[in-house]
């Protein structure tokens, strides 16, 4: 069983004693309307500023329409059938591993997802029997002996209400797109993390101990701020296979990275991608950005291995001089998956410098498609970027695509980008093969190999979780 | 060990057998060389033997150690003790030349019922066995063959070798576009693992390589036959004399 499931499971108990939630047990009907959100808003006893904000975002939506650039295909969705608040609901308490599903308890096996090992990999001092409760406290008094905020985005709301309306949607403002007005109007719960000036983060923060993270919902809102000179890595996610039963998640995350602060957001994103037909996935529509100002190191490293849909570009602006962007990304299309992702690097202040690695893997009928945009604008003076985006192939169903978008209006700047396109090739799987090395093993290897740059970006334990994950996504892709 | 009979071989949907009836018995710490023509069918054995997929057997039997070799997928091949020693070796752009080979020697020292080796005792055996081969050192941590030169390539080919300690080793023309130097060290590497419990079947066009590493038996393949078998004389015949006699013998023979 995974840790992350039992800190759900422990959560919940949590609920049940009141501990943490106010929230009443109970949903609104489905479809969207000014008064829907006024009782969303009203059940999280939210202040009025935060009340206001949403209408303002749900007035706003109504003028927009669904953007259909993106190349991926999937039937219209009905916003009015949406149930758009319904409490967090506790999870069935199971008694043993007998009562969990044999698929994911095997996929659970294969990723290797012992409770021990869990541990080991992510550096956690825990009994042998784990006790929630002290691993919250432990946890928490740890980082606010730092002064470091890391809450539900509910808790923030009431008790950080100042450092919410200071910088939420300073970086996606609710006019942004489609899928982030919704989310401003209607984001249920999230995460809220505030890194004050100066202090490094001494642990890595991840969302495993944000431990009313349960029912988050399909709306989900993140935001994290760090002040001057201030660092932090972020996990989200979990290589355990996410099921729901909502299919449209708009997520909205927003950095904001003050004066010389660094923010390294790591995800590992394995949403239910449908099953062999492609039928039942999460559509994942993401809005993902940072904002850097002088001096500031924005990081973006993703592996997406789930989702029928995925649309998402997590983004830098670089606003100060001598900020750093960089995206590194691995997005893994089998089955009837569509990815349609990439970054944005908009490159504002001097001496800016961005980096672009893009890692897309086909198999099946997957379609992969990688969009980025490099801008830089007329003040930023050297800037640099450099971009590569490689595509490998598994099979002859699936396809590669790469939209890469460059806009410079400063002639200093300068520019490079790199792109391939391979195959796993019969020969090399033969080679492998004749060296005792099963077909699935040699394909993983390659593909382990192909997205090595991007791995080494992520934080260990991530790191020896996603090659297993990418090696099981890839299973029976493997004539 | 090997015993081939009457094997007969295409290139999968094709219509014109390659090997036409090959028959062949090697037995432990023998040396087998095998000649013959462009086009006689040399490397279809070789990758017939090692079971690549775009090959399709139309007839006969190939046993290995008691064991239908037709009936085992290439990696339970390679892990019963069989190894090709690649023509063209391909790039495995991205993977680690020491995690790739210290995966293929464990998946074949699992199979063999011995315990894997950690990456200690392994890079301690690999430094060991580089220096045999005379490859620099900074190629462990090299994707593999990505970069190498063609002699490097081969190289790789006799170190992999070594390192998996195979029972049958084929060289499918491996001394093609080596150097002398290039060549005698293959040659050497070949040596070192030919005892009493090993065999190697050379697969060449040329008798250069034969110099360096004696064969017990020389065969030579034409129109997917064996159609002459000797010593070591027969190599330096055929390279005094060409392929032409042969194709006369075996013509007026048949006529």
């Amino acid at each position: 069983m995974s840790k992350n499931y039992e800190v759900e499971q422990l959560a919940n108990q949590e609920y049940k004693w009141g501990f943490v939630t106010d929230i009443e047990a109970d949903s609104v009907p489905p479809g969207l309307s000014e008064d829907v959100i006024r009782v969303i808003s009203a059940k999280k006893k939210e202040p009025e500023f935060m009340l206001e904000w949403r209408l303002r975002s749900y007035r706003h939506w109504l003028t927009m329409v669904e953007p259909e650039w993106a190349n991926v295909s999937y039937p219209k969705i009905d916003y009015n059938s949406i149930i758009y608040y319904s409490a967090p609901k506790p999870k069935k308490q199971l008694s043993s591993l007998d009562e969990v599903d044999a698929d994911i308890l095997e996929t659970f096996n294969k990723l290797g997802i012992s409770l021990e090992e869990q541990k080991r990999l992510s550096g956690v001092a825990v009994d042998a029997v784990f006790d929630s409760v002290s691993v919250a406290t432990t946890f928490k008094s740890e980082l606010a002996k730092h002064g470091i905020i890391f809450c539900s985005f509910s808790e923030a709301v009431q008790n950080h209400p100042d450092l919410v309306k200071k910088y939420l949607g300073t970086v996606v403002p609710y006019t942004d797109n489609f899928f982030a007005a919704l989310n401003s109007a209607v984001f249920t719960d999230g995460s809220f993390c505030f890194i004050p000036k100066g202090v490094r983060c001494p642990m890595e923060l991840s969302t495993y101990f944000r431990i009313n993270s349960a029912g988050t919902g399909q709306f989900e809102r993140t935001l994290i701020v760090a002040e001057e000179g201030a660092s932090v890595s972020y996990l989200e996610g979990c290589t355990a296979p996410m099921r729901d039963e909502n299919q449209l998640h708009a997520a909205v995350v927003e950095l904001v990275a003050l004066d010389h602060a660094q923010i390294k957001y790591s995800t590992v994103q394995n949403w239910y991608p449908g099953d062999k037909e492609g039928k039942g996935g999460i559509y994942n529509f993401v809005t993902k950005r940072g904002k850097a100002m002088r001096g500031a190191k924005l990081s973006w490293t993703q592996v997406e291995t789930g989702s029928a849909i995925t649309w998402k570009y997590p983004s830098c602006i670089l606003q100060g001089d001598d900020s750093v962007g960089e995206f590194y990304s691995v997005a893994l299309t089998n089955n009837y998956q569509q990815a349609d992702t990439g970054t944005k690097m908009i490159h504002i202040g001097k001496n800016t410098r961005s980096t672009i690695i893009s890692k897309g893997i086909s198999a099946g009928k997957g379609q992969n498609t990688y969009r980025g945009l490099v801008k830089i604008m007329k003040g930023a003076e050297n800037a640099r970027n450099y971009s590569q985006c490689d595509s490998l192939l598994l099979g002859d169903k699936c396809g590669a695509h790469t939209f890469p978008y460059i806009e410079v209006r400063n002639s200093t700047a300068q520019m490079e980008h790199e792109a391939t396109t391979s195959k796993i090739g019969e020969d090399q799987l033969f080679y492998m093969q004749q060296r005792g090395i099963s077909a699935e093993d040699a394909v993983s290897m390659i593909v382990n190999g192909f997205c090595r740059e991007v791995f080494r970006e992520l934080p260990m334990e991530f790191a020896v979780e996603a090659q297993k994950l990418l090696g099981v996504s890839l299973e029976g892709s493997v004539g | 060990m090997l015993e081939i009979k009457d094997l007969r071989a295409k290139v999968a949907g094709a219509d014109n057998e390659i090997l036409k009836g090959l028959s062949l018995a090697i037995n432990p710490g023998e040396v087998h060389a095998i000649m013959g023509p462009n086009g006689s069918g040399k490397s279809t054995l070789a990758n017939v033997l090692a079971g690549r997929t775009n090959y399709e057997v139309t007839g006969g039997t190939v046993a290995f150690e008691g064991k239908n070799l037709l009936d085992l997928p290439p990696e339970e091949r390679a892990r019963e003790g069989v190894f090709l020693a690649f023509q063209y070796p391909v790039e495995l752009p991205g993977v680690n030349n020491a995690y790739f080979l210290r995966t293929a020697l464990n998946s074949v020292r699992k199979h063999q019922g011995l315990e894997e080796l950690d990456a200690v005792d392994f890079l301690q055996l690999l430094r060991a066995k580089m220096k045999l081969v005379e490859l620099p050192e900074a190629l462990i941590t090299r994707a593999v063959n990505e970069g190498f030169s063609g002699g490097e390539k081969k190289r790789n080919e006799i170190l992999q070798m070594a390192v998996l300690d195979p029972k049958l080793a084929i060289l499918d023309e491996t001394d093609s576009g080596l150097d002398i130097d290039a060549l005698r060290i293959v040659a050497e590497g070949v040596n070192r693992l030919k005892n009493e419990k090993h065999a190697v079947l050379v697969i060449t066009h040329y008798q250069r390589l034969l110099e360096y590493l004696v064969p017990d038996f020389v065969h030579v393949l034409f129109q997917g036959r064996i159609v002459k078998s000797g010593g070591r004389d027969l190599a330096l015949d055929l390279e005094k004399r060409g392929y032409a006699w042969i194709e006369e013998e075996y013509s007026a023979a048949r006529a």
